[in-house]
C-alpha cells in the first residue's frame, strides 16, 4: 500500500530543507508530496511533487520554493505536479508527525480509529498538549481542508487533528 | 457504471471535442458550486460551518481546475485553466441546475450539497474505473474529499431536519423545493452516451435507484417527509440555465473581463 518515494540522495537534504508553507515545523519530504526527485544531465534536477487536496493553496508556493532551492544549489529545476497515485497521510514519515505533534498538532492515526473517531464512534484522538484521550471533534473542517478541529475535554484547549487520507 | 464490453465490439468515433463536453458536464458542476459555497466565505452562521464550507469550496475549485488542465490540454485551440473556467458565456456551462441555486439559507446550502454530494461520491466511485486515466486519477484523488463532503452535509441534514421547530421547517422547505433538480443529475446526454460507451464516461442510469434509496432514507431519519412531485426540472446539461446563473457568471467573471488576461 505504501510506496516510496524515489528520492535521489545528492537531492535528499535539499528538499527536506524545503518547508511546507502552512506548518512550517514539516518539511516537504515528512509530508510526503515529493514522490520523486532525480538527477538529469547537466544539473538538471527534476521533481514530481503530489498536493495533499485537490484544492490545496500551497502547492504553487511549494513548487517555487523548490525551484529557489535548487537553483540555490546550482541546479537548473523542473518540477511537475502529478495527480496518481493520490497522496494518503501513510506518506507521512514518523519524524513528521512527531514534528507536528510538538507543534500542536494531532497527527494522523491509523485509519481505523481515526474513522471511527470522525463517525462520531469512539474519541481516539488525542490530545497534542496533554496526551488525554478525552476529546471530542468539534469540525470536520479546520483552519486548512487537510485538518479537522477536535477539542480536549481535560486540558479544555482546542487543537487541530491532521486528517488521515487513505 | 463503466461499460466493460462495448468498447470492443463497436467502433467508436470520439474525437477530443467530445471528451471536453463530457469534461464540462462533470467539472462544471464543482465549478459552479464552488463558486456557489465560496460566498459564504465570511458569511457562514457560525465559524466552524464557514471554515467547513469553505475548505468545501476549495477542494471543489481545486478539481475543477484538475479538468480544466486537462481540457486545456485536449483542446485544439490554445487555451489555459483560466480561459475555460472565466471566458465562457453562459450556455457553454454544462452544470446541473441544483448547484446554482442560490444560498437561501443555511438549510439550503445543507440540502443542496448533500443532494450533489451523495451522486458526486457515486459518480467518482464509478469514474474511477475509466479507460482514461486522467478521469481515474482525478476521481482517485476527489474521492477522498467528496466522502468528507458527504458525511458534513449529511451529518448537517439530520441536525437540521431533527432538530428545532424552527429548523426543521427550513430543512423541509428546502428540501421540498430542491428535490425537483435531482433527476437532471441523472440525465445522460447523447454526448454522455457515447462517452459512456466508450468506456471512458459513466453511465448513470444504473446508479439512480441506488442514489434516491440513500438520499430518501437519510431525508426519513432525519424525521422529514419526502416530496412528492410531478415533475422535475432539467435544462442545465444542455445549457439552459435557471435566472441565477447569470448573476453567478457576472460575479465569478467579473475580474478576468474587466481586465482581460489579469493573474494573481
Amino acid at each position: 500500500m505504501t510506496q516510496l518515494a524515489d528520492i535521489d540522495i545528492e537531492l535528499h537534504d535539499i528538499l527536506k530543507s524545503v518547508p511546507d508553507p502552512e506548518i512550517p515545523v514539516l518539511s516537504i519530504i515528512d509530508l510526503g508530496v515529493v514522490r520523486s526527485a532525480k538527477l538529469l544531465p547537466n544539473q538538471v534536477a527534476k521533481v514530481e511533487i503530489t498536493p495533499t487536496y485537490s484544492g490545496c493553496p500551497a502547492m504553487d508556493v511549494i513548487g517555487d520554493d523548490i525551484k529557489a532551492e535548487l537553483k540555490k544549489h546550482g541546479y537548473t529545476p523542473e518540477v511537475k505536479l502529478i495527480l496518481s497515485p493520490a497522496w494518503t497521510t501513510d506518506w507521512m514519515t514518523d519524524e513528521g508527525k512527531k514534528a507536528l505533534k510538538d507543534y500542536g498538532i494531532a497527527p494522523p492515526v491509523d485509519a481505523t480509529s481515526d474513522k471511527e473517531a470522525l463517525l462520531g464512534n469512539k474519541r481516539v484522538i488525542p490530545c497534542p498538549q496533554c496526551d488525554s484521550k478525552n476529546t471530542k471533534l468539534v469540525s470536520q473542517f479546520a483552519s486548512t481542508a487537510c485538518k479537522a478541529m477536535f477539542k480536549c475535554e481535560d486540558c479544555e484547549e482546542t487543537f487541530d487533528y491532521f486528517k488521515c487520507l487513505i | 457504471m463503466i461499460r466493460e464490453d462495448s468498447y470492443f465490439f463497436k467502433n467508436i468515433e470520439m474525437t477530443n471535442e467530445n471528451l471536453i463536453q463530457y469534461i464540462y458536464g462533470i467539472a462544471d458542476n464543482s465549478l459552479i458550486l464552488g463558486q456557489r459555497i465560496s460566498e459564504l466565505c465570511g458569511h457562514g452562521p457560525t465559524l466552524e460551518t464557514d471554515i467547513a464550507m469553505t475548505n468545501i469550496a476549495l477542494d471543489l475549485l481545486g478539481q475543477t481546475r484538475s479538468y480544466y488542465q486537462y481540457v486545456a490540454e485536449l483542446s485544439a485551440k490554445d487555451l489555459t485553466e483560466d480561459d475555460v473556467a472565466f471566458l465562457r458565456t453562459e450556455r457553454e456551462y454544462k452544470n446541473v441546475l441544483l448547484v446554482e441555486q442560490p444560498n437561501t439559507d443555511f438549510a439550503y446550502v445543507i440540502v443542496r450539497q448533500y443532494f450533489f454530494d451523495v451522486f458526486h461520491f457515486m459518480l467518482l466511485k464509478e469514474l474511477e474505473n475509466s479507460k482514461n486515466v486522467n478521469f481515474q486519477a482525478i476521481a482517485k484523488k476527489s474521492l477522498k474529499e467528496v466522502s468528507y463532503h458527504k458525511r458534513f452535509s449529511g451529518d448537517w441534514l439530520k441536525r437540521l431536519g431533527d432538530g428545532t421547530e424552527e429548523s426543521k421547517a427550513k430543512a423541509q422547505q428546502a428540501v421540498n423545493d430542491l428535490w425537483v433538480y435531482t433527476d437532471e443529475l441523472f440525465q445522460m446526454t447523447d454526448n454522455d452516451i457515447l462517452i459512456a460507451e466508450a468506456g471512458y464516461g459513466v453511465d448513470t442510469n444504473p446508479l439512480k435507484s441506488a442514489y434516491y434509496n440513500e438520499i430518501t432514507a437519510l431525508i426519513k431519519g432525519s424525521t422529514l417527509d419526502i416530496p412528492e412531485t410531478p415533475y422535475f426540472q432539467k435544462g442545465g446539461k444542455q445549457g439552459i440555465h435557471t435566472e441565477h446563473m447569470g448573476f453567478i457568471l457576472s460575479d465569478m467573471q467579473y475580474m478576468q473581463r474587466t481586465y482581460p488576461d489579469m493573474k494573481w
